[in-house]
C-alpha cells in the first residue's frame, strides 16, 4: 500500500505533463500557443495574493512572537487537559492552523524530547499529518481571487481541525 | 469572523507584548511576517504560471471536463450549485488529487485555478460563495495520504517504525473530512435564510 501510493505520488505529474499536450495535440490544438495563453494569467495570480497574506501573516506573527499565543496555550491548557488532550501538545494544536512551519518546528521538538514512539511522539505525528494549515490556505485561496468576505468557512475549517485533534488522540490512543 | 480573528491577534499580541515590557518585539514581528508573507506569493509566481498552462491545455483538450464527468455523482452532491460539466469540477478534483498525493507544488495552483472558476460563478462578488466554503472545507480537511515531513522527522529521530502513523494519520483524517462536510453543510442552510443562492 505504502510502495503504491509513494510511487503513484513520483509518476502522477511525469504522467500528466506527458498525456495533456499530447491528447491537446491530437485534438488539433495548437499546444504552445494555448499554453502560453493559459498561463498568463499566472503573474497576477501570485501577486494578487500578496496583500491577504501579508495582513494574516503579519497578525500572526505578532501574536507569535509577542508570547499572546502562549497566554492563550496556558488559558486553554485545564480545559483541554480535562477532555485527555495531553498539555504538551497543545501549543502544536494551537499552532497548526496557524502556521505551518512553526507547527511542524514544534512537532519536531515534542518528538525529540519524548522520543518518536511514545505516545506523544505518536500522537503529534498524526496531528502534524492529518490536519493544514487552514488559515494560510484560506488566505490564499480567497486571496486570488478577491474574496474579502470569508463567511462561515473559518467555523467550518476550525471544526474540522478541532475534529482532527480529537480523532487524533482517540486513535493514537486505541491503536497503539 | 475573520475581522475579529485578525484583531485579536494583533490586539492581544501587542497588550502581551507590552505587559512583558517587550515592546520592540511586536515591529519587527510584523515587519519579518509581511517580508515572510511577500516572499511566499512571489516564489507562487512559477508554479502558478506553469500549471496555468497545462489548466489550459487539459481543459481545451477536454481532459478537465472528462475529469469531472468521472466523478459526477459525488461532485453534484457536494457541489450542488456548481454545474455539472463546468470547468471548476475538474480543477477542484486536480486539486485534492494532488493534495491526497502529497504534490503540493501542483495541488496549490489547481486550487487557485478552482477558485478562478469558482469566481467566475460567483460574478466577482467579494463575499465568498457558497461553493467555495465547500471546496476549502474539503481541501483544509483532506491532506495527503503520506506525510513524508513527518516521516522523515521521525526517521531523524530513531523511530522503531517511521511509517506507522500513517494509518492514523488516514483515519484521523477521514473523521475531519466527514465532520468538515457536515458542518459545511448545517452552516450552509444556517447561512442561506433570506440570502442569496451561488
Amino acid at each position: 500500500m505504502f510502495e503504491v501510493i509513494s510511487e503513484l505520488s513520483r509518476w502522477a505529474i511525469p504522467v500528466l505533463l506527458l498525456v495533456v499536450p499530447l491528447v491537446a495535440f491530437l485534438r488539433g490544438i495548437k499546444v504552445y500557443e494555448t499554453f502560453v495563453d493559459g498561463a498568463e494569467a499566472g503573474f497576477a495570480t501570485a501577486v494578487k495574493t500578496i496583500p491577504y497574506l501579508v495582513a494574516m501573516i503579519v497578525a500572526i506573527s505578532i501574536f507569535r512572537a509577542s508570547g499572546a499565543m502562549d497566554v492563550l496555550v496556558a488559558t486553554l491548557s485545564p480545559f483541554l487537559n480535562a477532555v485527555g488532550l495531553p498539555a504538551e501538545v497543545l501549543p502544536h494544536a494551537v499552532m497548526r492552523p496557524l502556521s505551518g512551519g512553526a507547527a511542524l518546528g514544534i512537532a519536531a521538538d515534542i518528538i525529540k524530547t519524548h522520543g518518536p514512539d511514545s505516545f506523544l511522539g505518536r500522537l503529534v505525528s498524526t496531528m502534524q499529518g492529518s490536519c493544514d494549515t487552514t488559515f494560510y490556505v484560506l488566505t490564499l485561496y480567497f486571496g486570488s481571487v478577491g474574496i474579502k468576505k470569508y463567511r462561515y468557512s473559518i467555523i467550518s475549517g476550525l471544526m474540522a481541525d478541532l475534529t482532527t485533534l480529537a480523532a487524533s488522540v482517540f486513535v493514537v490512543r486505541s491503536l497503539f | 469572523m475573520v475581522n475579529y480573528v485578525w484583531l485579536f491577534m494583533i490586539v492581544f499580541g501587542i497588550i502581551v507584548a507590552g505587559a512583558k515590557g517587550d515592546i520592540e518585539v511586536v515591529t519587527r514581528a510584523a515587519l519579518d511576517g509581511a517580508d515572510s508573507a511577500v516572499k511566499i506569493s512571489i516564489s507562487l509566481i512559477a508554479i502558478i504560471t506553469f500549471w496555468l498552462g497545462i489548466m489550459k491545455l487539459a481543459e481545451k483538450a477536454g481532459l478537465v471536463r472528462a475529469l469531472a464527468w468521472l466523478v459526477r455523482p459525488v461532485m453534484t452532491f457536494l457541489f450542488p450549485s456548481v454545474p455539472r460539466d463546468h470547468p471548476a469540477m475538474g480543477a477542484i478534483v486536480m486539486n485534492l488529487s494532488a493534495n491526497i498525493l502529497g504534490l503540493g507544488n501542483a495541488a496549490t495552483p489547481m486550487g487557485l485555478i478552482a477558485m478562478r472558476e469558482l469566481q467566475k460563478l460567483n460574478h466577482g462578488r467579494d463575499s465568498a460563495s457558497e461553493a467555495m466554503c465547500t471546496f476549502l472545507a474539503l481541501n483544509t480537511s483532506c491532506v495527503t495520504l503520506i506525510p513524508t515531513t513527518v516521516i522523515g522527522i521521525r526517521v531523524l529521530y530513531g523511530s522503531a517504525d517511521p511509517t506507522e502513523i500513517v494509518g492514523p494519520t488516514i483515519i484521523a483524517t477521514a473523521f475531519s473530512m466527514a465532520v468538515a462536510i457536515a458542518v459545511d453543510r448545517l452552516l450552509r442552510m444556517l447561512y442561506a435564510g433570506g440570502r442569496r443562492q451561488a
